[in-house]
């Protein structure tokens, strides 16, 4: 009887099993309800909806089924966010395409180029391939795509490798406090669980005890154990804002999950690549720089290292000094991570791009031979596959 | 099966969604999960529907080192052990060194029990899932006398979660769910009515007033709750402050007294007095 509202709910994006469903159907059968529609609902709502976040998209499928405003389910379903319209948009560019797109000049050359059109061009642009304009193939302007662009005049990145960003953007730490969907990946990490036994001892050892009661002429002597705790120490290195923008979602999942999993974690955020100095507060990025080497001297090399990033960058931001599209670096970003790899032997890289992307970005593909290609993917596999190397 | 129905008790003010989830979940013996900002009544719940329908109560408070076997049984072996070195009798039977956890107490009662499973999230990851079998069938078995160990009457099961973790869907398909939204000030009125009958009206509309402007406070890390509020006005109420000082209006004392009780939080104190402190400034401008 209740089928049509029962697929409306599964259409509208929640997930009611079937054994839900009858259990709502025993309790009306039950009684429970009695006759009033205020009853029905607050019945069906403590069967059917077992998350208080989906309240409110229950409160309007129900209003929409029950009040026979069928449209109003279809506008509810139909209401496509205009970013993610965009976004598609941004998409529809095949790989291909991407490829074909050829970076042109050198670094030097790029910024001498931009400079002279700055110059020559007046006016507004749009399209076309030579232009500082939005939406072209030029290396200048923005909301385009090439590979080797400078971004001018754009509210929060697109695409990943413009060399200078000069929007100032605002960035927000990772919300640890995110939950959902994390147990997934809190069952991945398990695998990085490394048992030892510290602290106070107030666990029955009951080989030992046998024995030393075997040994003590049968005299019961009792030996006791600290219970086990995970012992495993881990650094987590996180790329945050600009094209970690797309990603932001998966990495606090990621996040929030290593925060319970693990007694010693350290987390520390980067912008694109790993400089001379990382930072724990991003609102204070600016301010509360913690230098590199400090960490390596802090941390020893039981540690094993996360890196958490796309690796998508202008190529020079990874191997030029002062390529980085924040400050000047003095020495390049390759050197960094070399002294990184070398301070912690267990490190891995996950990519929360796909895999199939990696091979068209030639910053994914420079990382990738400088973490002599321990890049995983940041799915529960690519996890399960990188967890195995850290071990 | 029970024909009385929860309302509230003459303690405890039950929304009309929170009575027909409970009821829902003692008519088809279910378990009932409850979720809820801290300090809204969860646990309170089972106390109460306990003692409305007349059921004697088991609690069981959940830690993180809890496992889900013990709250069925634990097996004493050094006990066993001991009495062996004694040479008593008792070591023959190992029945005697069983001994009962909370599910295993609530699954023996005479009368259809309460059974609190409190702060469930509390717990390792894997909890939930290792007791799905024993809430959906309400029965386990002691591998060590092989004996079935099954309800007499089916519990009503009410467990609260401060959604620490997130739960197992398999776990959650086998619940009512309920989740305390924080009242209104309608509702609130009739909680502290309830819990302080005598209050002078004026005195509850300047508190509560005061209250809420508290809660909306942006960035606090924990907001005031009822229970939090029910305890300050006890403290009002024993510390005899007079209505006036309770008004909002006279920006020199903005602060309200023994705030103490409301925020708990070193840093929720100190926002929030910088918070008072900027206004008083912008008001005597």
């Amino acid at each position: 009887m209740l089928t049509k509202f029962f697929f409306m709910l599964r259409e509208g994006g929640m997930k009611p099993s079937i054994t839900e469903l009858l259990t709502l159907l025993e309790a009306m059968k039950q009684g429970v309800a009695g006759y009033s529609v205020d009853d029905f609902y607050y019945l069906s709502r403590s069967c059917l909806v077992k998350d208080e976040s989906k309240f409110d998209r229950f409160d309007q499928i129900f209003a929409a089924h029950f009040q026979g405003i069928e449209e109003a389910f279809n506008a509810l379903v139909g209401e496509v966010p205009d970013d993610w319209l965009r976004k598609q948009a941004e998409l529809l560019l095949t790989d291909e395409e991407r490829q074909q797109i050829e970076a042109m000049g050198g670094f030097d050359a790029l910024m001498e180029a931009l400079r002279e059109r700055l110059e020559e061009q007046e006016g507004r642009h749009e399209g076309g391939n030579r232009w500082i304009g939005t939406a072209g193939t030029s290396p200048f302007g923005a909301y385009g795509y090439n590979p080797e662009g400078v971004r001018i005049g754009q509210q929060g990145s697109r695409h990943r490798r413009a060399t200078k960003v000069w929007d100032r953007r605002e960035y927000r730490n990772l919300d640890d406090s995110v939950e959902l969907g994390t147990r997934n990946i809190k069952i991945a990490l398990r695998k990085l669980r490394k048992f030892a036994r510290e602290g106070a001892a107030d666990q029955l050892d009951l080989e030992d005890t046998i024995d030393k009661t075997a040994r003590n002429a049968g005299l019961l002597d009792i030996r006791m154990v600290p219970e086990r705790h995970n012992a495993v120490k881990v650094l987590l290195c996180l790329d945050i804002g600009g094209s970690m923008d797309d990603h932001v979602r998966i990495c606090e999942e990621l996040f929030s999950a290593t925060r319970t999993e693990f007694k010693h974690l350290e987390y520390f955020y980067f912008h694109n690549f790993v400089y001379e100095s990382l930072w724990k507060d991003n609102r204070r990025r600016h301010a509360e720089r913690i230098p590199t080497a400090e960490i390596t001297h802090k941390y020893g090399p039981d540690y094993k290292l996360i890196f958490v990033g796309d690796a998508t960058m202008s190529p020079y931001e990874i191997v030029y000094a002062g390529g980085s599209v924040e400050h000047w670096n003095e020495e390049p970003g390759a050197v960094w991570i070399k002294r990184l790899l070398s301070a912690y032997p267990k490190a891995i890289w996950l990519n929360p791009e796909p895999e199939l992307r990696w091979d068209y970005t030639p910053s994914v593909k420079i990382t990738r031979e400088l973490m002599d290609d321990r890049m995983f993917p940041l799915t529960l596999s690519g996890l399960d596959d990188g967890i195995k190397s850290l071990h | 099966m029970t024909d009385k129905k929860f309302t509230g008790t003459s303690s405890y003010v039950a929304t009309d969604d929170l009575m027909m989830a409970v009821n829902a979940a003692v008519t088809l013996e279910r378990p009932i999960l409850i979720k809820g900002e801290p300090g809204t009544g969860k646990t309170q719940l089972a106390l109460e529907v306990a003692r409305a329908l007349g059921r004697p109560l088991h609690e069981w408070h959940i830690k993180s080192t809890t496992k889900a076997q013990q709250g069925l049984y634990d097996y004493d072996a050094v006990a066993r052990l001991r009495d062996s070195q004694l040479g008593d009798d008792r070591v023959h039977d190992i029945a005697n060194y069983i001994v009962k956890g909370k599910v295993w107490e609530a699954f023996v009662s005479d009368e259809q029990p309460v059974l609190l499973i409190d702060e469930i999230d509390k717990a390792d990851i894997e909890f939930p899932n290792d007791l799905l079998q024993e809430l959906d069938r309400m029965e386990f078995f002691v591998y060590e006398t092989k004996e079935l160990v099954k309800a007499a009457h089916r519990p009503i099961v009410i467990i609260t979660s401060n959604n620490e973790k997130e739960l197992p869907d398999a776990f959650l398909r086998r619940c009512f769910f309920h989740y305390i939204k924080f009242p209104d000030k309608e509702t609130m009125e009739r909680i502290i009515d309830v819990h302080y009958p005598k209050l002078k009206k004026s005195l509850l509309k300047e508190a509560l007033e005061a209250f809420y402007q508290v809660r909306d406070v942006p960035g606090l890390k924990k907001k005031p709750s009822t229970s939090e509020l029910l305890d300050w006005i006890k403290l009002l109420v024993a510390e005899d402050i007079p209505v006036e000082a309770l008004r909002a209006e006279d920006s020199r004392n903005a602060i309200p007294p023994l705030y103490g009780a409301l925020l708990k939080n070193e840093q929720d104190v100190h926002l929030f007095e910088q918070l008072v402190f900027l206004d008083r400034r912008t008001n005597t401008r």
